[in-house]
């Protein structure tokens, strides 16, 4: 059970991701670009809340208070790469091949925050994966044998949620809604300290209302991306 | 020299007269643009058809002519965006994203898979202090110790070349550079080949190892320093920067790979930078010249040989005949690809004539290496001649009328017969094969601590500092030190993350929390 839950937790978490990377992204050089700024504004995020939780050190024992400012930061550098991508959006169009990056938003919404979701995921997901990669796994520690399973399973949930809440933040900032905000940084709030639960192996109570979440979620950036009801009929029946 | 020689008799081959050469050019340049747009999707070089390989010269010039027509309308938009050169850029950088992460790649994958790289028992003959104390502050001055004998190296290594440039000693050059990538290729390969078949318990007998190191080395021979497919040609010097990158990492002491690090990326800044550099003069006396900087010693993205099957068979015997063709910016460019010498700056030069390239024996234009050797004494020369190389990125000019006018390109004819293959280069980026290595060299200490985390955000981190260092060559058009800003970064992320973020993940996954 090493090397076939490594491939399995591998394409649970990473193959929708990857499936995106390579059909929306990997054919456009400044989509990759753009990708990867967005990963390393993540890591700064990440950078400053652990210098955070590091540098407070009564309150180091605490996690809730470390992943609550993790989400703050986040939050924040996601706001600070949506500045900074309106800003540079001329120099976007004159560097991009396609200049469908410009007329339609959304894409460098999509792009960053799939960028954010990828590193995310990665940063939760990989020590985990090469620990499965052998010599032998059963849970950690002596923990639940579905310990790694559920963490792929979140860390996919992770990943599509940074991009949904990518395209919703990106667009509220552009129409100033701020329910829409409010929105993307509660649910990131709720989703985090959920997964506090996790401790106690409560997989059921943590992985379905942040599935129910996703799903909202991404009804909600469809909605926002200028999806409707007949589009995504249409969608489906490939009209 | 040699590249206005092979001009002028290519012209009088020819017989074309300007106006037929200018139209050669817009030629040429069409074909460029749709190389350009190839090139991303089709990992090939692309030749063009071969159907004007048979045709007399005038008529050459004619189906020349009404080939343009299509492309003409390449090339008119391509003029009216200003922007061309960015859009490249763009491209660019990823197609040095793509190299870059594979060297790494391998090094990362040979770390963690084969503990001999990652264990420090022999030291190189440069590093005299070996850090076995415990004390952090005798180490720290071991480490310093260690790397400012290691810079003096590079230094003198660095300005020996710098003189035997400037005196035209290129047989020497080319002699030491042809030396070191034999042993990296012969040598350093068997010891790597050694290492994975004990790693994985595979047992091999001689005979055979001998017949596929020396299949392995004599193909990267010729690839490297003659011709071959552009994609051999970058995967050998892929391969020989991550065993370069292996060796550093292998037999460095800890503390002092870190140092090195630091004070080659400090090196990279003056010598491409300061007026005196010496780098900076390889580079401006390359101008001056007209020709290339060592060729050996860079990876560029976009060399194009394109080796003309059709001469062959022709009752020339200039048998093969590499072209190469660079679309240089002219007013800074500082090094390109592939032929040294020849670079004519101006469009009126830019018809070659392989007589030129077969006259010479061995065709500089097939020649480059990147500058590895590596003995273990001698990786040191070898770094730092890739040093010297490393820090020429290059990039074009943005405007399409000065692309135009820069696209250079050669065309091998033979004396009776022009095969036209354009092969048009596009405007490539050039980047050090020295920069691969510190690059990976970084990554790869990062992940000879066995934390995945850590290596992922040197990765990124030294991928942003290449994206702002071309983003830096874009608006200062000038040769610029490529490790500095990598570096930096890479460091900082490194420490940063082992020490700080790494506890947070650790403590946040072991309790399954996701942020």
């Amino acid at each position: 059970m090493t090397l076939p839950e490594f491939f399995g937790c591998s394409f649970i978490a990473f193959g929708t991701p990857f499936a995106m990377f390579v059909f929306t992204i990997a054919n456009d050089s400044i989509r990759i670009i753009i990708l990867i700024a967005a990963a390393f504004f993540w890591l700064l995020s990440l950078l400053s809340s652990a210098l955070l939780w590091f540098a407070i050190v009564p309150l180091r024992e605490y996690l809730w208070f470390g992943v609550i400012f993790s989400v703050l930061f986040q939050e924040g550098f996601r706001y600070i790469i949506y500045r900074i991508l309106r800003r540079t959006e001329q120099g976007l169009q004159a560097v991009s091949e396609n200049p469908s990056i410009i007329e339609n938003k959304h894409i460098l919404a999509y792009v960053s925050g799939l960028g954010f979701g990828i590193i995310s995921g990665m940063f939760s997901m990989v020590n985990l994966l090469a620990d499965m990669s052998g010599p032998a796994t059963m849970g950690l520690k002596g923990g639940s044998e579905v310990f790694l399973i559920t963490s792929a399973t979140q860390a996919l949930a992770m990943i599509l949620l940074h991009t949904f809440w990518s395209i919703i933040f990106f667009n509220a900032f552009d129409v100033n809604n701020y329910m829409h905000i409010a929105y993307v940084v509660g649910t990131h709030l709720f989703v985090s300290l959920i997964t506090l639960l996790n401790v106690h192996e409560m997989y059921l109570a943590t992985l379905l209302p942040n599935y129910i979440i996703l799903l909202a979620t991404a009804a909600l950036a469809f909605k926002v991306a200028g999806g409707s009801k007949t589009s995504f009929l249409r969608f489906v029946k490939c009209q | 020299m040699d590249g206005h020689v092979g001009a002028g008799s290519s012209t009088r081959l020819n017989g074309s007269s300007g106006v037929e050469q200018r139209k050669r050019q817009n030629i040429n340049y069409g074909a460029n643009d749709q190389i350009d747009g190839a090139i991303l999707d089709v990992p090939n070089v692309v030749v063009r058809p071969a159907r004007q390989r048979n045709r007399p010269t005038a008529s050459q010039a004619n189906a020349g002519a009404a080939g343009s027509s299509n492309n003409g309308a390449y090339q008119a938009t391509n003029e009216e965006l200003d922007e061309e050169g960015l859009k490249y850029g763009a491209q660019h950088v990823i197609k040095l994203f793509v190299p870059v992460s594979l060297c790494m790649l391998v090094v990362v994958a040979t770390i963690n898979a084969i503990s001999f790289y990652s264990q420090t028992d022999v030291y190189l003959l440069y590093t005299p202090f070996h850090e076995k104390s415990p004390d952090p502050g005798v180490k720290l001055w071991n480490a310093l110790a260690n790397s400012m004998i290691l810079m003096a190296v590079v230094v003198v290594m660095t300005i020996l070349l710098i003189v035997l440039y400037k005196k035209r000693c290129y047989k020497i050059i080319h002699g030491w550079l042809i030396l070191s990538s034999f042993m990296l290729l012969f040598i350093f390969s068997f010891l790597y080949m050694e290492e994975v078949l004990r790693a994985y318990n595979i047992p091999m007998d001689y005979p055979t190892t001998i017949l596929i190191l020396w299949n392995f080395g004599i193909a990267g021979m010729m690839a490297i320093h003659w011709q071959g497919p552009l994609r051999l040609q970058q995967g050998y010097l892929i391969f020989v920067a991550a065993l370069m990158a292996l060796v550093f990492i292998k037999y460095l002491p800890e503390w002092t790979a870190w140092a090195v690090l630091a004070a080659i990326s400090i090196w990279d800044l003056i010598a491409v930078l300061s007026p005196k550099g010496p780098l900076r003069i390889l580079v401006e006396t390359a101008q001056e010249r007209n020709e290339q900087i060592f060729p050996a010693l860079i990876y560029s993205s976009t060399v194009l040989y394109a080796v003309v099957g059709a001469t062959i068979t022709e009752s020339n015997d200039r048998s093969v005949a590499a072209i190469e063709n660079g679309v240089q910016d002219t007013e800074e460019h500082a090094s390109s690809s592939a032929g040294p010498a020849r670079r004519t700056g101006n469009a009126s030069n830019v018809v070659n004539d392989d007589a030129a390239q077969a006259a010479e024996g061995m065709p500089l234009v097939t020649f480059k290496s990147h500058g590895n050797d590596a003995g273990f004494t001698q990786e040191w020369t070898e770094s730092h001649a890739e040093r010297v190389s490393s820090r020429q990125i290059e990039v074009q000019a943005s405007n399409g009328q000065n692309a135009n006018r820069s696209t250079e390109y050669r065309t091998t004819t033979t004396t009776n017969r022009p095969t036209s293959t354009f092969e048009a280069q596009e405007r490539g980026i050039k980047l050090g094969l020295g920069d691969f290595i510190f690059y990976s060299v970084l990554v790869g200490k990062a992940s000879s601590y066995g934390d995945w985390i850590t290596t992922i955000a040197c990765f990124v981190a030294i991928l942003i500092g290449l994206c702002l260092t071309l983003l830096l060559l874009a608006i200062w058009r000038k040769a610029l030190p490529a490790l500095p800003i990598s570096i930096t970064f890479g460091l900082i992320f490194c420490f940063a993350t082992s020490a700080v973020v790494k506890p947070f993940m650790d403590s946040l996954s072991a309790k399954q929390v996701f942020i």
